[in-house]
């Protein structure tokens, strides 16, 4: 039994060792091939540790490509819609979760029926209103639409807030004298903080990954996010088949949600963990 | 004169919380529902952005019936599905060998999940990269064990889709993973315990314990699984150009983007969106409706 256990636990390692190295090992090639010579990608056999080592690729496409001005754009767009976002989406969430009021169910409802629309219908009458206000080629048409808050982010915080607030809080807020708004700020908001920070690694994904949206409204090179910037690489700043700097400015794009991966891992994981299940 | 205050009390928490969820329900109104209804307009006309539009009636819906690049787009899309259950085999594979109390798992977890929260645009150029038909890793690689010459991944329409599942999977198990894993880890010890007793070896219980138990699982994961193919297009724009070969590549929105950013026919481009929306509510609809037969629920 116990021989048969370890038997078992071997293979497991064995299999999960072979699965990283197919998960990592495209990413693994992709740094590779961004450290070689133009004339040395095409070596066969290929190579992966890079012989000799450049970092020239990474200085070619930050020079060719405004990539400091599609950093700061993505961010743009990810703290202001974060910031206002999640505090107007946990404003909307703890009236839903905690208080009585004519038509909630009705309104809740048709909120969720948002998720069913997807984005190419509603897409193209956007772009001709946001078109009309004389906004194509600035970044609000990706920053206003956000600042309403989002249904999924309600809907998240609804079911945390339902569970995590005791109502005998908000009751002895309301004895104390608190208004309805400053219960929300000092008792409801703290009580959120962990669902709120689980929104915001995953929004700050969403947005900074976001393509089909900014690709539509963003023309001049130095209005672009970092996405829409290295999608066009190949075809404006560097040569096609110049793999070692497509793969440079790939990393690029890739770097920041690594990072914030690595810091805000928990959140990632048990918040698409919870709405799985929830939802 | 208390009840009075009482009252007041009571309207004044109603007037809050109506304040309170007022921003989501006018942001429904304006990028919502103003939009959906809008885009139902226009798709009775014709125009360009530029002259004023015209009512075609249903004539766009007509253009769209003997459009072959409309029929294409919508097979592609269809012919995308098969990734889901491949993914959720694979995912439940994983997930199972990662619920066991072993050490490192969670290393492991965080290396399955990276794919997932990369960029779809810089995971669209590296494997445009791997799948070079001369010099790319795949090729190499299938030369290297088997000898062959592998097959020209992105140039051959035959291709272009498989192409495409392989990519979505390596950058999707790791998501649903992490669902069945949760679900696993929600399962109670009493369950198998039970089992034990009468008997029951390791497929029964997977069979008759966790397979019925996580049915809730599959039912989100092959849900939102539809909704997000049949909205793909980053990969396609990046890896398939104007569509890839014979329009191979191209997925319905990526066929109304096209229509809509590339040739401003706006009018034909809201039709074809709604013809989407159309098909993603039929199929959500019907999903839900049988869900009632095979869905578990507590």
């Amino acid at each position: 039994m116990a021989r048969e256990r370890t038997i078992m636990n071997v293979l497991n390692y064995a299999l999960l060792i072979a699965g990283s190295f197919v998960m990592l090992g495209p990413l693994a090639w992709t740094v590779s091939t961004s450290l070689k010579l133009q004339q040395h990608v095409f070596d066969i056999p290929p190579k992966w540790i890079p012989d000799p080592l450049t970092w020239a690729n990474y200085i070619d496409v930050w020079t060719k490509a405004p990539l400091l001005h599609g950093f700061m754009n993505s961010g743009i767009i990810v703290v202001t819609v974060l910031s206002v976002g999640l505090f107007v989406s946990a404003m909307a969430a703890y009236a839903f979760s905690k208080f009585e009021f004519p038509f909630k169910n009705a309104i809740f409802m048709s909120l969720l029926g948002t998720m069913m629309i997807p984005y190419s219908v509603v897409m193209i009458p956007q772009y001709i209103g946001f078109s009309e206000l004389g906004w194509v080629d600035t970044l609000l048409p990706l920053i206003v639409p956000g600042l309403f808050g989002n249904i999924v982010t309600i809907f998240f915080f609804r079911q945390f807030m339902q569970g995590s607030i005791p109502s005998d809080l908000i009751d002895a807020a309301k004895i104390d004298g608190a208004g309805y708004f400053r219960t929300f700020v000092t008792v409801a908001l703290p009580i959120a903080k962990p669902a709120i920070a689980a929104q915001a690694a995953l929004g700050f994904m969403g947005i900074w990954n976001d393509f089909l949206g900014p690709l539509i409204y963003l023309h001049t090179p130095e209005k672009q996010t970092i996405q829409v910037l290295i999608a066009s690489m190949q075809s404006n700043y560097i040569s096609t088949s110049n793999y070692p700097s497509m793969m440079a400015a790939s990393l690029i794009a890739l770097l920041p949600v690594l990072i914030v991966f690595f810091f805000a891992q928990r959140y990632f994981i048990e918040s698409m963990a919870i709405s799985g299940i929830k939802g | 004169m208390k009840r009075n205050k009482t009252t007041g009390y009571r309207r004044k928490e109603i007037a809050w919380s109506l304040l309170f969820v007022t921003p989501p329900v006018l942001g429904f109104l304006i990028f919502g529902l103003a939009p959906l209804l809008t885009s139902l307009g226009l798709s009775f006309t014709s125009w360009d952005m530029l002259t004023p539009a015209t009512f075609v009636g249903t004539e766009n819906f007509k253009k769209m019936l003997q459009d072959e690049k409309f029929y294409k787009s919508i097979y592609n899309t269809f012919y995308l599905l098969i990734g889901i259950p491949i993914g959720m085999v694979i995912s439940l594979l994983l997930a199972i060998m990662m619920n066991r109390p072993l050490k490192g798992i969670s290393v492991f977890r965080t290396i399955y999940y990276i794919p997932v929260i990369s960029p779809i645009i810089a995971v669209s150029l590296l494997w445009q990269w791997m799948l070079n038909y001369d010099y790319g890793l795949i090729n190499e690689f299938i030369w290297t064990i088997f000898g062959v010459q592998g097959p020209n991944w992105l140039g051959d329409p035959n291709w272009v889709k498989p192409s495409f599942v392989m990519m979505g999977l390596w950058s999707g198990i790791g998501g649903t993973m992490v669902l069945y894993l949760a679900g696993l880890q929600g399962i109670s010890s009493v369950y198998y315990e039970a089992a034990q007793v009468d008997g029951a070896n390791r497929w029964h219980q997977f069979r008759h314990i966790v397979l019925p138990l996580l049915t809730p699982i599959h039912f989100f994961v092959i849900v939102m699984g539809v909704i997000g193919t049949f909205q793909s297009f980053s990969q396609m724009y990046i890896m398939a150009t104007d569509g890839g070969p014979e329009y191979s590549g191209a997925t319905i929105v990526f066929y109304i983007f096209q229509e809509a950013f590339k040739y401003f026919s706006m009018g034909y481009a809201s039709a074809v969106a709604w013809v989407l929306g159309v098909i993603i509510f039929i199929i959500t609809l019907i999903q839900f409706r049988f869900s009632r037969r095979w869905v578990y629920q507590d």
